[in-house]
């Protein structure tokens, strides 16, 4: 049975590791708003979520004083498929709670001290309601949400993106087809288009200033990062069909062929 | 289960009616059970260039309603026993087409015909939308002007997120290009957005070019689609479209017009 090769047979043994689990912050604390939510998350990535393993944070909702049944929300979280690992954040009452559904308590971080993991995040989450996605009368191919949740994903589309058609990506975006002509990619980070971008890329649109777009052939209608923009008569029309990168230098878009 | 096809290009006047009608008369040619659906509800063109005016009892809108069964509202086509068609209403307006209507009448046409071409209306209206919504191919009709490739490109947006093929995240719809009244003189003087021109923006499977031809509005005018007269250019480059698009390899034509036809004769590469 055993696989160990010395004679004394090792049983078990303990070690130290970390792992990853994604980290779920309520910001509401009604199941149901947070039940439909949570399907729809999964519903864009049911791989992702499926069996997770799951870390339940309430420190958002203890600093606003808002109650949470802990064993209501462990319910649903099973229910859809994932399985609560720890809880965070909570208080006292919310702690014996959770031992009593023998969900143990993390307490190495405190309240006002989140880790960058769980920051990133938290961002994540807390920007969703400013996504434009829900004004755009198509459905937009890749929502943000489809990224998991403990680290930001880079967004892959293989198709075209055609004109009038919306992508936003919260982390890095590459694209492997052309961007038409009114059509309109958004990225936190930054934007790769390993084809002919003729629509509007705008990167870096939660203001991370040294996001890039990078493109094969740049004919785009507007380009801009984290706010500054260049309209189509502003862009250099000898930059055409050639690989080129942009970037922002004081201000400024810098429109640089690679060589 | 039948392919649903959906003849489609946002702009008007680019040949979606006329294309409509000759490769269901095309396919319907080659031994498969075709039907056509006129989604232009209010403003009926198909039963004209198909030539049925004259039979239209019920329509579209009467099935949907209830009001008649499709037997009863599908009329048979005189030149060809295979194909069927299904007229629009012109006593009403597009809000008469409901998504549960449309899915029910192709549901049902689905039991019994290999092929339903759906022909669209102008526009990326309700009419349109519905028209493509349940499409499994879509034949997108390109002029060779800057105006309709926008449009197409447009339409094509619409294809693939509109769809209920986008919407339960199945394989996309199968995206063809038709570049009609194609006029190689005037691509060649430079009038013309070429071929070339076109794939640029809109990349896509192309399926045939279609030349300009006079043929095309004496066949609309007597009733008769195109592709039923074999010797016009029209016709045959509907016959390689619908050739092409049941698997058969072909190669283009009329893409250098006149002159091509010369060089054909004297053993250039074709």
């Amino acid at each position: 049975m055993s696989t160990n090769p010395t004679n004394t047979t090792t049983i078990l043994e303990f070690k130290s590791s970390t792992f990853f689990a994604p980290i779920l912050i309520l910001f509401k604390n009604d199941i149901a708003t947070i039940e439909l939510s949570l399907q729809e998350k999964i519903r864009l990535a049911p791989d992702f979520f499926k069996n997770s393993p799951l870390m339940i944070d309430v420190s958002e909702l203890n600093k606003l004083n808002h109650e949470i049944d802990i064993a209501g929300i462990t319910t649903v979280l099973r229910k859809i498929g994932l399985f609560p690992i720890g809880l965070r954040g909570g208080n006292d009452q919310q702690n014996n709670q959770a031992r009593a559904l023998f969900i143990p308590i993390d307490t190495a971080r405190t309240n006002d001290s989140p880790m960058s993991l769980g920051k990133t995040q938290e961002e994540e989450i807390a920007t969703q309601p400013a996504q434009p996605k829900e004004e755009t009368t198509e459905a937009p191919i890749a929502p943000a949400a489809s990224s998991p949740p403990s680290t930001v994903a880079t967004t892959l589309i293989t198709h075209p993106v055609r004109s009038g058609q919306r992508v936003y990506a919260s982390g890095d975006l590459i694209i492997l087809s052309q961007v038409s002509a009114g059509a309109e990619i958004m990225a936190e980070g930054n934007i790769h288009v390993y084809n002919t971008l003729r629509g509007r890329a705008l990167a870096g649109v939660q203001g991370k200033k040294d996001a890039r777009i990078f493109c094969f052939d740049l004919q785009a209608e507007l380009i801009s990062i984290a706010g500054d923009y260049k309209t189509s008569e502003d862009i250099n029309k000898q930059n055409q069909k050639k690989p080129v990168q942009v970037f922002l230098q004081d201000h400024a878009l810098i429109i640089q062929e690679i060589a | 289960m039948a392919r649903v096809i959906v003849v489609t290009s946002g702009k008007g006047g680019v040949g979606k009616t006329t294309t409509s009608a000759a490769i269901a008369m095309g396919l319907a040619k080659k031994g498969h059970k075709t039907a056509v659906i006129d989604f232009d509800v209010g403003l009926r063109n198909l039963d004209l260039i198909m030539g049925c005016e004259r039979r239209v009892v019920y329509d579209f809108i009467n099935v949907i309603n209830g009001e008649a069964s499709i037997s009863q509202a599908l009329i048979r086509d005189k030149n060809c026993n295979m194909l069927y068609i299904l007229p629009a209403s012109q006593t009403r307006d597009k809000d008469a087409l409901t998504k549960e209507g449309v899915g029910k009448v192709l549901e049902e046409l689905s039991q019994d015909f290999k092929y339903i071409v759906c022909d669209s209306p102008a526009g990326i209206e309700r009419g349109a939308n519905l028209a493509l919504y349940f499409a499994d191919d879509a034949f997108v009709v390109t002029n060779p002007e800057i105006s309709s490739v926008r449009d197409s490109e447009r339409m094509l947006g619409l294809l693939s997120s509109k769809s209920r093929r986008a919407e339960r995240n199945e394989e996309p719809i199968k995206e063809y290009l038709l570049l009609s009244r194609y006029d190689a003189d005037r691509v060649h003087s430079g009038e013309m957005l070429g071929l070339e021109d076109v794939q640029d923006i809109l990349s896509l499977h192309l399926l045939g070019i279609i030349p300009e031809s006079k043929s095309v509005l004496t066949a609309s005018n007597a009733g008769i689609p195109v592709i039923l007269d074999e010797k016009s250019e029209a016709g045959q480059a509907y016959a390689d479209v619908v050739a092409r698009y049941l698997g058969e390899e072909r190669p283009h034509r009329f893409i250098d017009g006149k002159k091509g036809f010369f060089r054909k004769l004297f053993g250039g590469k074709s």
